[in-house]
């Protein structure tokens, strides 16, 4: 099979990286480290998820964290019912979500508008609904999850955690590129610029719409799965917190939606500032920290950082000849 | 008659209590360049979108190529070889004018044998017809209105369709920009594409238009040539303002 160079060039970067992200497990041995860049690693696969269908096709999902708590808790599920071991629950985790975002997009996605959204909003609060009250994954109280020991290669599980979650970045940002690149994304800009026009261009909207709505459901619930052996519990406050939600969607905004790189920039940086202010101030500041950074994106550089850097190469003057002497 | 493209057979269409198309019949020869005109509020974008799948017929049925088309979704009849253009132009704004054509190309002409197309030397193709190839790279809302509306008939073309649909393609151009708008319809209509016009600009649907029918009001008022038409007490009525 031919492999295009821009490709051949993204595969040989996500190795680097993933070979730099093994490395890391070797020489560091602080474990805090692997538990604040997993949350950032988190945070691209969840904003990288939510721009599939939010910034190339213009349909908001403001229920992201449902898409990331149905990955969590079939994780959970399947650990606790079967000892399933991590890959198995991501896998059972993605397609679940993935089901949930088919789902409420046949639901919603027949109408054009902010349906959708509106549809994502309240599965959130019924999904936490029905975790709460279901004993079997912890209820409101939650449940405490054993991490197994070390795998091979590895140090210890968190290690392990933190590295899957690098691969699962790798494929959900593969994905968003070759969705962008490919004449799937081509259909998907023209549904966000006029979806009328679109279905008269021979655009199959609905499944076009359908399609980005279950691959995003599937990254974001790809992205919930490892969640709870990440952390050794798992509890419906944290998992649907609205904090996700927003994040998800303010990552892409303040990085550009226009190109696969904006999110995971969005993401690195909220993600790393998030931490950092954790750590340092505290961990309510965090959420402050993305509401005033989204507000000022929004109000002064709406195409987001990518938005930005393209102003400022056009605005460059052009280099200065030398005048004569 | 069995040369007949497109039929359109005692078609309705209700918003509400609202009777905006009542039991319209007409059929459209291969070839034919056709006009539709009718006051404001007649019904002809009505009509047009039940042909083009933007809405679904209340009754009666839509058959091009002896074919039901009536329940299926726009993009299929597109793929099927009907397109058209919009009264207030549409277009990918966040794309290059090259890269709107592409789209019709990629979803409906070269669908499913992607690697071997080559569709930006076909796009431009069109865009030299069209007199855009100049604009090829540019960003489409940076179009002027002339611009647009040409955009808005290449990118129907770039579909390949063997019915357009002109949706006032030239409302608001200056007297030259009409004759430009109709040129291109003109020699569309030579490679063998029949097309509909809805127009409100008179001398150019009358010059244009083989055949002419007058909506008013859901209803046909009036069918025929365009002398006939213009001649017709009840077009001069509701329409001419006589």
């Amino acid at each position: 099979m031919k492999v295009e160079p821009g490709t051949k060039r993204f595969l040989i970067g996500a190795i680097v990286f993933l070979a730099l992200v093994y490395a890391m497990t070797r020489a560091v041995s602080n474990e805090y480290v692997f538990f604040a860049l997993y949350v950032v690693l988190q945070f691209i696969v969840l904003a990288t998820a939510w721009n599939i269908l939010g910034g190339y096709a213009g349909y908001v999902n403001f229920g992201s964290g449902a898409f990331f708590a149905v990955g969590a808790y079939t994780g959970v599920a399947l650990f606790k019912w079967v000892d399933a071991p991590v890959l198995v629950q991501v896998v059972a985790g993605a397609t679940m979500s993935g089901l949930l975002g088919l789902a409420v997009g046949a639901l919603s996605l027949r109408l054009r508008g902010i349906f959708f959204s509106i549809a994502t909003v309240a599965i959130a609060i019924i999904l936490e609904t029905v975790v709460v009250n279901t004993p079997y994954l912890g209820g409101a109280k939650g449940l405490p999850i054993l991490r197994p020991g070390a795998p091979p290669l590895f140090h210890s599980y968190l290690e392990f955690v933190f590295f899957l979650m690098a691969v699962i970045a790798v494929v959900a940002v593969f994905c968003a590129r070759y969705v962008e690149t490919s004449w799937i994304g081509r259909g998907l800009r023209a549904i966000r610029d006029n979806e009328g026009a679109a279905e008269c261009s021979g655009v199959p909207t609905l499944k076009l719409k359908l399609f980005a709505a279950t691959l995003s459901g599937a990254l974001m619930g790809a992205a919930g799965a490892p969640f709870a052996l990440y952390l050794s519990f798992i509890e419906p406050t944290s998992v649907f917190n609205l904090n996700y939600a927003v994040s998800a969607l303010a990552m892409p905004i303040i990085g550009g939606m226009s190109h696969w790189i904006g999110p995971v920039i969005g993401a690195v940086l909220l993600g790393t500032v998030q931490q950092l202010v954790t750590v340092t101030i505290s961990s309510e500041l965090n959420v402050l920290v993305v509401g005033v950074l989204l507000v000022v994106f929004v109000v002064a550089a709406p195409d987001g950082i990518l938005g930005l850097v393209a102003k400022l190469r056009r605005r460059r003057p052009p280099v200065r000849q030398e005048a004569p002497a | 008659m069995s040369d007949a493209l497109l039929r359109v057979d005692g078609v309705s269409k209700h918003f509400g209590g609202f009777t905006a198309l009542s039991q319209v019949s007409v059929q459209i020869r291969r070839g034919e360049r056709f006009g539709l005109i009718g006051p404001n509020g007649s019904g002809k974008t009505t009509l047009i979108n039940c042909v083009s799948g933007a809405f679904f017929n209340d009754g009666g049925a839509i058959v091009f190529e002896g074919r039901d088309i009536s329940r299926l979704p726009a993009y299929q009849r597109t793929r099927l070889g009907i397109a058209r253009s919009f009264q207030i132009p549409r277009p990918f704004s966040s794309m290059s004018v090259l890269e709107n054509l592409i789209v019709p190309l990629e979803y409906v002409v070269h669908r499913g044998s992607l690697h071997t197309a080559d569709t930006r030397g076909e796009a431009m193709e069109i865009l030299r017809g069209m007199g855009l190839a100049d604009k090829a790279l540019t960003q489409s809302n940076q179009l002027s209105q002339v611009e647009l509306r040409k955009l808005e008939l290449a990118r129907a073309m770039a579909a390949r369709p063997r019915l357009l649909i002109s949706d006032e393609a030239m409302a608001g151009l200056s007297g030259a920009e009409v004759d430009e708008v109709l040129d291109i319809l003109f020699k569309l209509n030579e490679s063998g594409i029949t097309i509909i016009m809805i127009e409100h600009i008179m001398h150019a649907v009358m010059r244009f238009s083989q055949r002419v029918m007058c909506l008013d009001a859901g209803r046909i008022i009036c069918e025929g040539t365009p002398a006939e038409t213009v001649a017709n007490a009840d077009v001069q009525r509701a329409y001419l303002g006589h």
